[in-house]
């Protein structure tokens, strides 16, 4: 409380109220105690601020409770949601740039832009053009797996693992490097074991909306979900007849985080 | 977002508290307490580990609620609102203790802004002096005689025999 004393008030005021406060160390106490005795109108000031502030802490005392108003995980969780939102505007903003400016040297382009959009934009013309292929689907097949992982992390400077979804019923057939707007893609592609019916993954490292939640896309006879995970974009199609969808694409996510 | 409802729960009712002394209006308190939550959430993750969550999350709402005062003050009411909600005093009998505290509250909310932040902070949420000074930007000698010259007032207020003013105006609110 050594500062006290360079405080524009007498010496004893800022005493008087750090002693209210029980601001003071033993010895400033013990000497402000002896002050005390010796001063009655001091000790009868000092009796009436102690009340005061007794008092005071009754009067303003914060109302218990917190209101639905104050929530702090609603808040919180609202905050979260204003920002996808406005990743999403920012990226929409930045297509209708680059698209824009693109679209002034290349002509006329195809929608999709950039970031989660893109993407699944990419990846429905992949699956047209290989999953449904009848003769050669992939490059690499099922039994190259492990070239297949070295081969497409080394072009996707990222290391890649191929899902397990034996279980939901599909077999791995092989994958290959496909090229999209935005660099090289791993295709992966799977059959139905009853239906022989096709499924496609397609991944690729984001530059924009590094983090995004699963959005259901859809073209023609073709749907699936694309999201984006810690800096890699991802995308699940198949014929848009086939059941669950959804928790196959939450078992790809979950996978794909045990890397 | 674990550690930011950990650090920032504990601190709502004092931001509460805090709101309604400088603002006076509970329903303009949460609204600006909400406000503040929001702006601690929006920069969580660029707030200075060292410094306590306390003080940075207090400051944030210290300058909001002077927003709110510099805003009223151009609409042209700066003054105490005169039936400021305080629904506790119609309901009970005019005890001593209670007229006591009732002409406290209403002495308190006549100080000038500055007194009743310095009284609440330090009073009510026993900061410490200096952490007082720095949340509000002052020199610690201001701190301690905002703090002298808002009890002497408020123990003037209070001086003697209840002031017959004092009592009718609570009287009339009361009935």
């Amino acid at each position: 409380m050594a500062d006290l004393v360079t405080a524009p008030l007498p010496e004893h005021e800022a005493l008087l109220q750090a002693y209210v406060d029980r601001r003071l160390d033993a010895a400033e106490q013990l000497r402000f105690e002896r002050q005390l005795q010796s001063d009655p109108a001091l000790r009868q000031r000092l009796v009436r601020l102690q009340a005061q502030a007794q008092l005071l802490r009754e009067v303003l005392a914060p109302p218990s409770g917190i209101p639905a108003q104050l929530d702090l995980k609603r808040l919180a969780q609202a905050h979260a949601r204003g920002r996808q939102r406005w990743r999403l505007l920012a990226s929409v903003v930045l297509a209708f740039t680059v698209g824009g400016l693109s679209g002034w040297g290349l002509g006329h382009r195809q929608a999709g832009g950039t970031g989660i959009a893109a993407l699944a934009d990419e990846a429905l013309t992949s699956h047209d053009v290989y999953a449904g292929d009848p003769l050669r689907p992939v490059e690499l097949d099922a039994s190259r797996r492990s070239d297949l992982v070295r081969w497409v992390s080394a072009r996707l400077q990222r290391p890649v693992a191929i899902p397990e979804l034996g279980a939901a019923g599909y077999r791995f057939l092989g994958g290959r490097l496909v090229a999209t707007a935005h660099g090289p893609a791993a295709l992966l592609v799977y059959a139905d074991q009853q239906s022989g019916q096709r499924l496609s993954i397609l991944l690729r490292p984001m530059k924009v909306q590094t983090d995004t939640p699963m959005q259901a896309q859809r073209r023609g006879s073709v749907a699936g979900y694309a999201w984006a995970d810690r800096g890699m974009g991802y995308s699940l199609l198949a014929p848009a007849a086939t059941p669950d969808l959804h928790p196959l694409a939450d078992e790809v996510r979950r996978q794909s985080r045990l890397l | 977002m674990h550690d930011l409802i950990e650090q920032l729960e504990p601190l709502i009712p004092a931001l509460r508290g805090y709101a309604r002394a400088l603002l006076r209006d509970p329903h303009e308190a949460d609204d600006l307490v909400q406000d503040c939550l929001e702006r601690a959430i929006a920069r969580w993750s660029r707030r200075r580990e060292a410094a306590s969550t306390r003080s940075w999350v207090f400051a944030i709402a210290h300058n909001l609620a002077m927003d709110v005062l510099r805003r009223r003050q151009r609409r042209g009411h700066g003054l105490v609102p005169e039936e400021a909600d305080q629904p506790e005093a119609r309901i009970e009998a005019p005890q001593e203790d209670h007229m006591r505290a009732l002409e406290l509250q209403r002495a308190y909310e006549r100080l000038s802004e500055e007194q009743r932040s310095v009284l609440y902070l330090v009073t009510v949420q026993d900061m410490p002096y200096a952490e007082v000074a720095a949340l509000l930007g002052i020199p610690l000698g201001t701190v301690m005689s905002r703090l002298s010259r808002a009890r002497a007032r408020l123990l003037d207020a209070l001086d003697g025999s209840p002031r017959p003013s004092t009592t009718t105006a609570a009287l009339r609110r009361i009935k």
